[in-house]
């Protein structure tokens, strides 16, 4: 396959910035994406150039790190991470468009390689059950009816890799908090501390300079681990519940 | 050198409290007092941390991710294993450890697999504690599989991404020491040094690989959580980054590396597509449970299949040869994963190989889908051939699966005590970066149990006996040795970037890749492991005067950063054949043609063989000095494993 890639380069977070034309005659469809940009890469090195900068690690659609926009979509056309979307997704002599996240809460590092740091921070304010190890319950003395921790599954299963707020007109990340709160919320164990952990996430996130929810769903249909919209229904009960029975109001 | 495994005294089922007993405490007071670095976020690091952090150390945690949740441990898909007889089929902590043993091929030790198997218990409370979302039974229980042909249902999972939800938790009590201040968080960060003092581990030496700047870091005790070392062969199921440089730089400063030559070559991974392939996709092993292995019985038949003259579903099953049923009638397709890996090679080898590059065989799920029907199969594999169909384009509802074994774990590592200290003081290491629990061989689920068993209920008692006898003072980074130690790390990397040659690292890489699977990969020998010693020399000569990179220090380069990886996989590989080259025995994962028993199947050498090797670095270009530890074997009887 031909391929014509435009793809952004940024040398670092103060450069400026622009697309860049690369193009690329010998493309097998059973190539990864990624594995089209190794390629160029190769290219690009052995040529004295500068390689393109992305994230990546495991490859296999579960560790989050891959993130850029293909062709305005957060990973591109099938909803599943870059790392796992392949060449044959495309056709031969296609014009290909690639771009870092843009969201003011995750700046530009170098071409393709975004800051998400306050993903972590949003998790630091309260994404958790606050127990220390050891001195916990038989892990057979906290039953949960199947539904329940199905359920709790399905929302523990976001990996992070802020495509929602990518695809979020007003890069929004209510549906990655809302699928934390939600997993905790659902569960015996996360019931203790839900008021304060709804509250604390909500205020960090907004700290952070994520944007509004207005429902618009781009989010959920683009997440590549199909997290519900519902969390977030979920998420505003629990933070209209925990406004209103707070110590704090 | 006298290597001192400090195993307690006593009966095997008292070691561990006998221990916990006897070791010194460290005031609660003063435990902060004392910095801990801990380098690697993965189950064991993120854990470890975790549980430094809540007893009241200060702790410092490294990752060269972004961020300390995408650690490799995340990719783990099939479970966990718990002691906790939970489904009364007879499961014991004793049963437990005796599988691990015998999995192991007996060349681990018997007090660190007791262990293991008796805190395996604690774990899975820890986790639901934290909220992570195991398979339950409609009653509300846990559920349990049994998993890699254990005879017992002792495996915890959370669907295929039971290492994610396992992560996450630890990342959740992480995240939750760094809110508190207990724990100071450096992601993108890759330590490049370990910094001795009198002797001592007291610090490492980093890289932020956003600025490049080399920066000091100085703690009373260093712990190194930084997985293992498959990507020495290019292609592996690791992730792209994982990679062994703090292991092999800390080896360089005085720790011995234990049993490097033991890998694990996982038999159902996705094929290689063609040159381009960057790593390699592994299927779950709960896939060979109602999938049968097959080539056809004709190098022409296969020929035919690989240039797609016939398809595979129209060859008949009398020109099909279901060797693992074949071979191995009581076990069939459920053989351990190095037999089913063995035999896959012997057929490629054979010529029978089944896809574009003869380096597949089928996995095949008609007869499945005949007996019970498309639906359940489905249902029980359904997000596994949808993965499947993405990177291949098949569907396995219609045709075969192909599959190939893959690089997927290393069972060596770095020398640790039954404290999880190397052999230097104030130096840890813990889940796949040390070598202790797996032998030769490891069992399927049991990984994801060592990690968080050394992290979450292991070190965080047997550092306190060290650091206990230490005093407070803490060592400036502005000592000699520390400025030193970044001296070094910046000529390196000021010598790679001036190399300007005419190759890049991942060329250099993909050779060093394809030695290894050569020779040092599911079958050794003699004559191809010294040939792959001359050759990976002759890959690290050039190497140095050839390799081309692009940009500075200054700036994120993940050139660079890949280059002083595989400057270490370079030394690390030449290692590990020297260890394949002088183990002349086979043993789990390890292969040595020269030793087989009539049939063709491993044989070990108990005798001559029942040891840990460990390596002693004792500077560039000589060669390394070989200590061994013996393994004493007082519960278990070693026999020959069988799967006929
Ligand atoms: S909710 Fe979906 S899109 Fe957002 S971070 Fe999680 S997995 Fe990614
Ligand atoms: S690289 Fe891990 S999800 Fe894509």
């Amino acid at each position: 396959m031909k391929i014509t890639l435009k793809v952004w380069r940024q040398k670092n977070a103060a450069d400026k910035g622009g697309f860049q034309t690369y193009q690329l005659d010998n493309v097998s469809p059973d190539m990864s994406f990624l594995e089209m940009f190794d390629v160029l890469n190769e290219e690009l090195l052995s040529k004295g150039e500068d390689p393109i900068h992305f994230d990546h690690d495991c490859r296999e659609g579960i560790c989050g790190m891959c993130s850029m926009y293909i062709n305005g979509k957060p990973h591109g056309p099938k909803q599943t991470t870059t790392c796992q979307l392949h060449m044959r997704s495309f056709h031969d002599g296609q014009t290909i468009t690639v771009e870092p996240w843009r969201a003011k809460a995750f700046p530009v590092v170098k071409d393709l390689v975004v800051d998400r740091t306050s993903f972590d921070r949003i998790i630091q304010a309260g994404g958790y059950v606050s127990v220390n190890t050891g001195g916990v319950p038989d892990a057979n003395e906290i039953p949960i009816p199947k539904k329940v921790a199905d359920e709790a599954f399905d929302s523990a299963t976001c990996i992070g890799c802020g495509a929602c707020v990518a695809a979020c007109k007003n890069a929004s990340a209510m549906l990655f908090v809302s699928a934390k709160i939600s997993q905790l919320a659902m569960l015996p164990q996360g019931k203790v501390e839900r008021k304060t952990r709804a509250e604390q996430m909500i205020a960090q996130m907004d700290e952070e300079g994520f944007g509004a929810c207005t429902n618009t769903g781009a989010c959920s249909a683009e997440c590549p681990k199909e997290i519900k919209l519902e969390n977030i229904a979920r998420m505003n009960r629990e933070f209209y519940t925990a406004k209103a029975k707070s110590e704090n109001v | 050198m006298n290597l001192d495994s400090k195993i307690p005294e006593g009966p095997l089922a008292e070691k561990w409290s006998k221990h916990k007993f006897n070791i010194k405490l460290v005031n609660p007071a003063n435990k902060r007092k004392y910095d801990i670095i801990v380098v690697g976020t993965g189950l064991a690091g993120a854990s470890a941390a975790a549980s430094f952090g809540e007893l009241g150390y200060n702790v410092k945690s490294f990752c060269f991710q972004d961020s300390p949740r995408r650690a490799h441990s995340i990719a783990a898909q099939g479970g966990i294993n718990a002691a906790k007889n939970y489904q009364n089929d007879g499961d014991s902590v004793f049963r437990l450890f005796y599988d691990t043993i015998k999995g192991g091929d007996y060349r681990s030790r018997e007090g660190n697999v007791y262990r293991l198997a008796e805190v395996s218990v604690n774990i899975i409370d820890q986790c639901v504690a934290q909220g992570v979302p195991f398979a339950r039974e409609y009653g509300g229980l846990l559920a349990n599989r049994s998993f890699g042909g254990a005879q017992v249902s002792r495996t915890f999972y959370a669907r295929g991404q039971t290492g994610q939800q396992l992560l996450l938790g630890a990342y959740g009590a992480l995240s939750r020491q760094i809110a508190n201040g207990k724990v100071q968080m450096y992601s993108r960060h890759e330590m490049l040094d370990l910094v001795l003092v009198d002797g001592k581990a007291r610090g490492i030496v980093t890289r932020n690989l956003i600025t490049g700047q080399i920066e000091s870091h100085s703690a009373h005790a260093v712990v190194l959580a930084t997985g293992g070392y498959g990507n020495v062969f290019f292609l592996s199921t690791n992730a792209m980054g994982s990679n062994a440089t703090a292991a092999w730089r800390a080896h360089k400063k005085g720790a011995l590396m234990a049993n490097p030559c033991f890998t694990q070559i996982h038999p159902t991974c996705i094929p290689v597509s063609g040159d381009h392939q960057s790593k390699l996709t592994l299927m779950s092993e709960s896939l060979r449970n109602d999938g049968r292995v097959w080539v056809p019985k004709t190098v022409e038949d296969a020929e035919k299949i690989r240039k797609g003259e016939i398809r595979p579903t129209d060859l008949p099953e009398d020109k099909r040869d279901y060797y693992l049923e074949e071979r191995y009638p009581s076990f069939g397709n459920l053989v351990p994963r190095d037999v089913a890996s063995r035999n896959a090679k012997n057929v490629c080898d054979e010529g029978r190989g089944v896809n574009k590059t003869g380096l597949a065989v089928f996995l095949d799920f008609a007869d499945a889908i005949k007996r019970d029907g498309e639906d359940t199969i489905r249902g029980k594999y359904g997000n596994l051939f949808d993965m499947y169909e993405q990177i291949t384009g098949d569907n396995p509802y219609k045709t075969p699966m192909k599959i190939f074994p893959a690089v997927h774990y290393t069972m060596g590592g770095l020398w640790v005590d039954y404290n999880l200290m190397t052999n230097v003081d104030g130096l840890y290491s813990i889940g796949e970066a040390n070598f202790s629990d797996h032998g030769a061989n490891r069992l399927g689920a049991s990984a994801l149990m060592q990690g968080l068993a050394d992290g979450y209920f292991v070190i965080p008692y047997t550092i306190g006996d060290y650091l206990a006898k230490m005093p407070y003072d803490k060592v400036p980074v502005t000592h000699e040795a520390f400025k030193a130690a970044e001296a070094n790390v910046k000529e390196k990397i000021d010598k790679l970037l001036s190399i300007n040659g005419s190759k890049t690292v991942d060329q250099f890489h993909k050779e060093l890749g394809h030695i290894m699977w050569e020779y040092c990969g599911m079958s050794r020998n003699e004559e191809g492991l010294k040939k792959a010693k001359g050759m990976i020399r002759e890959l690290r000569d050039q190497f140095w005067k050839d390799l081309r990179l692009v940009g500075t220090n200054d700036e994120l380069n993940l050139s660079l950063e890949k280059a002083n990886r595989v400057a270490d996989f370079m030394e690390l590989g030449e290692l590990m054949v020297d260890d394949a080259l002088h183990r002349d025995e086979s043993c789990g994962g390890h292969f040595r043609e020269e030793s087989q028993t009539e049939e063709g199947e491993a044989k070990r050498k108990d005798d001559e063989f029942s040891f840990v090797s460990a390596w002693e670095y004792t500077g560039p270009e000589k060669p390394e000095v070989l200590h061994k530890e013996d393994l004493v074997f007082e519960n278990v009887k070693l026999t020959q494993r069988s799967y006929k």
